[in-house]
């Protein structure tokens, strides 16, 4: 257990340091690759990039060069047998233009095949981690898979990787379309009601990142995001292993009278508790709430404040979600945080 | 009937001419008051309402456009809410694509394309007067939806299911699917008509390869107006149907599917982006014909280029779809078609460069307007090389990127050439000069502004930002460019404004126009400012591609048209030969009683399925009621050809434009 408050210690301290260099959006920005996914389109951006700023410029030089051939003269009679020898080097002029137009893209067609191939042949022999997605309005369920039943485990809005891995995710939709999308990481993809897709994903780097629904889903979309957190192998087994436990059982006073009024309250109508009669699944796993960084879909950051305010009113932060408000006695209400943040 | 004139001296000629202008005011004159605003058919007045209305509509959609602005200036702010906002940048979208670009484009056509191809009247007056009505009705629609707090809050593209019945209950999305369907139905009987018109009411002379480049422009949208809008009318009436009459044509629990939806609408919304910017190419044509005195390089790759731009643009749908489960291949496919399209697009660019090259200038406000497109639109036009390829997409699909791709490539492609084509035509339609000095103002301003706007949401859109957020967290670092955007709304819309003062300056007080103060080349010049109710007294026999550069000093004209009927000339579809004269319907009040029956149907629709029932036994009824309860309209039979005739020459048409 201290182990992994201490990976959390330094979690805390990576947002923080990364936080201090988003000035230029840097944990969520496709162009700032976080893995080789990201770096093979990042590439292919600044290949386009130049390619086509070559042709803009180009363009607006051959517009420029055009007007100042032109005369201002004041005879505006229009010109209407123009000499065979300035159409025929109008026609080779624009002949060419079209020439080296369709080769340009040509070229970025090619490069645009090969890098799209690379990024879906490499799906076949990927045999990592296998993550499932699901897109509720407005959070995200998230499970991971195991052929060992009893590693498999849910939680939510805070995905954990391992670096240097390929991870499969196969993403659903449970209601209507999302789009699960972590710019640094690689593409989008989107996760439809009735369909499954799938896209892999790496990190070479050790870091937190941000990814957003990237599909208008509703009142919400703007408020529907989740971190990725891409640790070291050991690291990431360590947080697994904790994961994949059954709740903590309260052990003060105050905690025990939090977990009661978690059970006796409209909390335990959505969420569930791992180890506690709490079972349902409409709304997020809570069983490892405390061991989160975030609140409703990377909201709010998790601390004791913001999970009483949130708890109380929930739709001050984030109008229009399913989480009714709650009238609890200040005294539950405390309580009812001291059981929930002690669910590391 | 016109006289024949072989035997009489000039100032019988002269009488005789006087006599038949005062005989045509009096047949093709319009009913006065309301009357007017309810029966008139003249495709001059209608397009002038379809051109107010959807200006109208298009200041709405800049004020919506300018409290989302607002909104998002800054980080996790208040100024609208969730709900709000969600509804207004629906009704944005909404606004932008189908009750403003596409009409007041296709409006110019109305307008022009008659006087262009030297016609009376367009082919099917009073279907013209329908389909503004139906239009209007469409809008009121949308905008009641949206002051009663019922506006459609699912996106304009309304994607399935978040609205479909579960996920969007109450009447919002009704509302958008049966406006889909009222301005739908506005725009197929527009393409109609275009169709009709340029196809049987040409001046002879005017075969089909001296079409002015504005007329086929016109055509080929019309064209893919008649393929691409009765998608999206299924799309939307199957949504509608989902909604309201419990089918599950797009629930997935009971074997329906999401994607189809999508497949429906993307069918119709790629070839509407090319509905929006064919006409613009049309506008810069003119613009550039006139501008340069200079014909346009490359008339047949123009043409060319056109044609093959309708036709791949029904190619590249699923480039908005890169990011659902569908196969690679198929993907491949379409990402090759997108990137093709950018062929013709560089052809016509190119010949316009070919045309401004060593060209004698005329420098003022429509052709900035058309140098300030080059910019934009080429801008546009690359990032769209970008979209297109799939993994590259993958990563800026719904982001801001294509927020800002998406306005480079409409406002640069339509909105700049519109700009152009109003202060090229509004001597024209209202017989005033607008102002150079205020016309350049207008320029920078919606120059500066749109760039402020928009480019810095490129960077933002690689910065992870995604599109119809309502807002985003400070740490974000998005802050400081959507500030920008958002002061460049304003100046923006200080452009907008500068136009709206300088027409109403120009109605009172610009310079008179006269016929043609550009000196430019088309038909429409030919005739005075504003023209005539019957457009042309004496229809010209064309003699090129440019009529009016063209013409030569005895040119023949078309005589034998009835002063005392509402007669036009029918031509022959590739040569434009005179085939036979007809009488074309006149004002009537039918085409607005089947509006309402339309309406009807699909509004009190929206309430309860009998209005369907109800709705087409009253739409049947005015129908009928307007093919043979009124005597105003006779079906001619076949007539013998009017003749052409050499007459004395008309007066060298102006080759030099005004000092303005």
């Amino acid at each position: 257990m201290r182990h992994v408050s201490a990976t959390r210690g330094n979690l805390i301290a990576l947002i923080a340091t990364v936080c201090c260099f988003s000035g230029c959006g840097g944990i969520q920005n496709a162009i700032n690759p976080a893995g080789p996914h990201a770096q093979s389109l990042s590439r292919l951006w600044w290949l386009m990039f130049y390619v086509l700023t070559s042709v803009f410029v180009l363009v607006l030089i051959a517009l420029a060069m055009a007007l100042r051939a032109a005369s201002r003269r004041s005879d505006l009679n229009p010109v209407l047998n123009p000499s065979p020898e300035t159409e025929r080097r109008k026609r080779n002029a624009v002949l060419s233009a079209v020439i080296v137009t369709t080769i340009t893209l040509f070229v970025l067609l090619i490069y645009s095949f090969s890098t799209g191939r690379s990024l879906t042949a490499d799906l076949a022999q990927k045999n990592g981690l296998s993550i499932e997605v699901t897109g509720k309005q407005w959070w995200w369920e998230v499970r991971y898979q195991d052929v060992d039943a009893s590693n498999i485990f849910i939680t939510a809005n805070e995905i954990h990787i391992p670096v240097g891995v390929p991870v499969t995710f196969t993403l659903r939709g449970a209601d209507v379309i999302h789009s699960f999308w972590v710019p640094n990481l690689g593409g989008k993809k989107d996760l439809i009601p009735g369909k499954i897709s799938t896209i892999w994903l790496q990190a070479d780097k050790p870091g937190v990142y941000r990814g957003q629904c990237a599909e208008y889903c509703g009142l919400q979309h703007a408020r529907m995001a989740f971190w990725v957190v891409a640790e070291p192998q050991d690291q990431f087994n360590a947080w697994r292993q904790n994961q994949t436990q059954t709740s903590i059982p309260p052990a003060t006073d105050s905690q025990k009278r939090g977990q009661q009024v978690f059970l006796t309250s409209t909390c335990v109508m959505c969420h569930a508790i791992n180890g506690t009669p709490a079972g349902s699944n409409i709304g997020p796993n809570l069983t490892h709430i405390g061991s989160r960084n975030t609140l409703a879909a990377a909201t709010l950051s998790n601390t004791r404040e913001h999970l009483a305010q949130w708890i109380v009113d929930p739709q001050r932060f984030k109008p229009g979600n399913r989480m009714p408000q709650n009238n609890l006695s200040d005294q539950d209400l405390q309580a009812l945080v001291d059981y929930l943040a002690s669910l590391k | 009937m016109s006289q024949p004139l072989q035997h009489i001296n000039d100032d019988e000629l002269a009488a005789v001419m006087e006599r038949e202008k005062e005989e045509l005011e009096r047949t093709w004159s319009p009913p006065h008051g309301l009357r007017w605003w309810f029966t008139d058919t003249d495709h001059k007045g209608i397009a002038l309402r379809y051109i107010v209305t959807a200006f109208i509509f298009f200041i709405f959609g800049g004020i919506e456009a300018a409290l989302m602005r607002i909104q998002l200036s800054r980080p996790d702010n208040h100024f609208l809410s969730p709900d709000k906002y969600n509804q207004i940048f629906t009704v944005h979208g909404t606004t932008m694509m189908f009750l403003f670009a596409v009409p007041i484009v296709t409006a110019l056509g109305i307008y022009l394309v008659p006087l262009m191809i030297g016609a009376r009247d367009v082919a099917f007056p009073r279907v013209n007067l329908y389909g503004y009505f139906v239009y209007l009705i469409g809008g009121i629609l949308l905008y009641t939806g949206l002051l009663l707090n019922t506006g459609p809050d699912a996106g304009w593209f309304a994607y399935v299911p978040l609205s479909g019945p579960s996920f969007s209950p109450g009447k919002r999305v009704d509302i958008w699917a049966q406006m889909i369907t009222f301005t739908e139905i506005s725009a197929l009987v527009g393409a109609v008509i275009i169709i009709g018109s340029v196809f049987k009411m040409r001046a002879p002379g005017m075969s089909l390869n001296r079409l002015p480049l504005f007329v086929w422009a016109q055509l080929i949208t019309a064209f893919m107006i008649i393929f691409a809008m009765p998608a999206v009318m299924l799309a939307s009436g199957l949504l509608a149907s989902d909604r309201l009459i419990d089918t599950h044509f797009f629930n997935p629990a009971e074997g329906g599917d999401a994607i189809l939806y999508q497949h429906l609408f993307w069918f119709f919304g790629h070839p509407e982006v090319y509905i929006i910017f064919i006409p613009g190419l049309g506008f810069i044509s003119s613009i550039v014909a006139a501008f340069a005195r200079n014909k346009i390089f490359g008339y047949t790759a123009m043409v060319l280029s056109l044609i093959a731009t309708g036709f791949i643009g029904f190619g590249l749908w699923v480039h908005h779809m890169f990011a659902t489960p569908i196969p690679q291949v198929g993907q491949s496919l379409f990402t090759a078609a997108s990137m093709m399209i950018a062929i013709p697009s560089g052809v016509q660019i190119f010949c316009w460069i070919a045309t401004l090259w060593g060209s004698k200038l005329n420098i003022k406000t429509p052709l900035l307007f058309v140098l300030g497109f080059f910019a934009i639109f080429v801008l546009g036009g690359l990032t769209g090389v970008m979209l297109a390829s799939v993994p590259l997409d993958l990563q800026i699909h719904d982001t801001f990127f294509v927020v800002a791709h998406l306005h480079y490539v409409l406002i640069g492609g339509s909105v700049f050439p519109l700009f152009g084509a109003f202060y090229y035509w509004i001597p024209k339609w209202t017989g005033r000069m607008l102002s150079e000095t205020a016309g350049r103002w207008n320029f920078w301003l919606m120059f500066i502004g749109f760039n402020m706007v928009f480019f810095p949401m490129h960077q933002l859109g690689l910065n992870g930002m995604p599109r119809r957020v309502y807002t985003y967290l400070p740490e974000s670092g998005w802050g400081t460019l959507n500030l920008i955007a958002s002061i460049g709304a304003f100046v923006l819309a200080t452009g907008v404004l500068v136009f709206v003062i300088n027409v109403i300056w120009a109605r009172r007080a610009g310079a008179v126009a006269g016929d043609n103060p550009w000196a430019a080349d088309t038909l429409e010049w030919s005739v005075s400012s504003p023209p005539p109710h019957y457009n042309f007294h004496n229809i010209p026999v064309v003699q090129g591609r440019y009529a009016m550069w063209e013409a030569t000093p005895d040119a023949p004209i078309v005589r034998g048209l009835s002063t005392t009927k509402r007669e036009a000339l029918v031509t022959s579809v590739l040569d434009a030969e005179p085939e036979l004269r007809f009488e074309v319907p006149g004002p009537s009040i039918w085409p607005f009683w089947v509006s309402i029956a339309t309406a009807v149907m699909f509004i009190v629709g929206i309430f309860t399925p009998w209005a369907f029932l109800v709705g087409a036994i009253l739409a049947g009824a005015a129908l009928t009621a307007w093919f043979f309860g009124d005597p105003n309209y006779k079906n001619k039979t076949v007539s013998e050809p009017a003749e052409t005739k050499p007459i004395q020459p008309p007066p060298r048409p102006e080759l030099q434009p005004k000092e303005v």
